[in-house]
């Protein structure tokens, strides 16, 4: 389980004071893939990385598995939005995947069969030996995802993952992430700008405020299993939920004294 | 119009024709200063290539000289390398480390190797050592250069990646922060390949008993111009196929950096 209580973070450069987010609390119950959704400016990868245990945040606190999280935790794995930076374009898709699990006492054997095993479960086997250059860039967002499964991770977090592959690859990328989740129960934290996919792909969406971002709101999506791309999205309560969430992105400002938030689900029909 | 193509025959045609001029025009004139081509080329075979077959060919004026002036070539840029490299690259990746480093590198590179020439002998004494280090002290800068500057410019979501997934350091050193400095590194060696020639024969000018650079002077103080232009075509020569290996190999080893550069293109 993540906690995330009261968290806060100011950036500080030169003489420019900057507070990116500020007192955001919610939780993250195991198995549960939650999106964070939010106007731009509205500190979504500050949270990120705080949680991520990249950055110190000013104040507040983060406990992952009831243990706070100081520096980058154990078990955890992120999806970067640039997957073309993120994966090493001297390594194979295979040896990209294999790197972090260079962490573990594993024999090189070990490794690479590990490798190819995430690689398959994100539909790459055949393309192991192929460089990241070599693969589009749906493939490549793939072998960054296939990376942090590989190390069975507790926690994913993704910023933005899906926000540079084209729409017809980013629908087969948020099945594949419905998929990971359902499987393998681990805790994925999606930080997302499209409304659309926050409530297909989320269990629970959390509304993030304009800058300095709070929670505004939490809705849990309780929309029927499996998801389809086509039918869950004709679904009313598809479509209320998405509505609610738009409307609540593009709200007024937060109260001054930080409260405004509401606790909302979907109802089924 | 038609393409031209640029493949091996057409690449020879300047050098070729420019030859063949030099050939007539020596012919014409009979310069003593200028000797034919044909001469020249007779004369670097009758010193050095028309040795007995077990020896590649080769005089024992060649590997008397040719040998010990290519591994002092070598040997000297081994040494740059290996102490170029992890410097720069521990001062591409601390700016502490290169707060200290700094001051120094850029005092010492300014001073031309040349002039330290008198220095090494003093230190080294006449012969192959002093040679080595008049080329370590002309080669390693570029390396060293080129080393932080590649090792500086790793991108920071490469780093980040690194990060969170808790790469000890030494993993990162070989996996994210090597292969990434490579493309500066190659450029650097490069650089310091052509210095090593250049550094190689001057040290051999004024500290040496042996070697390409020697014989050339020797040659020019007894006014045997054909030998001294044999010297200077073999320098050509040996440039050129020097050049030639290093860029097999950085093709080699970064065919990576080429895939993904013509991508981005």
């Amino acid at each position: 389980m993540l906690e995330v209580t009261n968290l806060s973070h100011t950036y500080q450069r030169g003489g420019v004071v900057h507070t990116a987010i500020d007192g955001v609390t919610f939780t993250v119950a195991d198995g549960e893939l939650v999106s964070i959704v939010g106007p731009s400016g509205s500190g979504k990868t500050t949270l990120l990385r705080c949680i991520g245990g990249l950055l110190t945040p000013t104040s507040g606190s983060i406990v992952l598995d009831d243990v706070p999280v100081r520096q980058v935790p154990d078990g955890l794995a992120v999806v970067f939005q640039d997957y073309s930076r993120s994966l090493y374009p001297w390594l194979t898709a295979v040896d990209n995947v294999a790197l972090p699990l260079r962490r573990k006492p594993l024999r090189r054997a070990q490794r690479r069969g590990a490798a190819l095993a995430a690689l398959a479960t994100v539909g790459l086997a055949d393309s192991a030996d192929r460089y990241p250059w070599q693969l589009s860039g749906g493939m490549q967002q793939r072998v960054a995802i296939a990376r942090a499964l590989a190390c069975d991770p507790v926690l994913l977090l993704m910023d933005e993952p899906f926000g540079s592959v084209d729409a017809q690859t980013r629908e087969d990328l948020e099945d594949l992430i419905l998929r990971v989740s359902r499987s393998r129960g681990i805790m994925i934290l999606m930080v997302t700008h499209d409304i659309d996919e926050s409530v297909y792909v989320g269990d629970r969406v959390i509304v993030l405020t304009r800058g300095p971002g709070r929670v505004r709101a939490e809705l849990l999506t309780g929309l029927p299993e499996p998801h389809d791309q086509i039918k869950t999205r004709e679904l009313p309560a598809f479509v209320r939920l998405r509505a609610q969430v738009g409307r609540l992105v593009r709200g007024s400002p937060p109260a001054p004294d930080g409260s405004g938030r509401q606790e909302g689900h979907a109802d089924h029909s | 119009m038609s393409r031209m193509r640029l493949g091996s025959p057409w690449r020879w045609v300047v050098l070729v024709v420019g030859v063949a001029g030099w050939q007539a025009w020596a012919s014409w004139r009979h310069d003593p200063f200028f000797p034919a081509p044909s001469a020249i080329i007779a004369q670097m075979h009758q010193m050095w290539f028309s040795g007995p077959a077990a020896h590649l060919f080769l005089t024992a004026d060649a590997t008397g000289n040719i040998l010990p002036s290519l591994g002092r070539i070598i040997a000297g840029m081994g040494i740059s390398i290996a102490l170029g490299v992890p410097i720069g690259i521990a001062a591409g990746r601390s700016r502490i480390m290169a707060g200290y480093v700094d001051p120094l590198l850029q005092f010492a590179r300014a001073i031309p190797p040349v002039t330290l020439a008198p220095v090494f002998i003093v230190i080294f004494k006449i012969g192959t050592q002093m040679e080595i280090a008049t080329i370590v002290f002309g080669t390693i800068w570029p390396i060293l250069l080129n080393t932080m500057a590649g090792a500086r410019s790793v991108d920071p979501i490469q780093v980040e990646t690194a990060r969170v997934f808790r790469l000890p350091w030494h993993e990162r050193l070989t996996w994210l922060v090597l292969p990434a400095s490579l493309p500066k590194i190659f450029a650097g060696l490069r650089l310091s390949m052509s210095l090593a020639l250049i550094l190689m024969v001057f040290s051999e000018l004024v500290g040496s008993t042996d070697g390409i650079g020697y014989e050339m002077n020797n040659a020019a103080n007894a006014f045997d111009l054909t030998t001294l232009w044999a010297g200077i075509v073999l320098l050509g020569i040996l440039g050129y196929l020097l050049n030639t290996v290093l860029i097999v190999v950085e093709n080699r080893v970064l065919a990576w950096h080429r895939g993904a550069r013509q991508l981005a293109t």
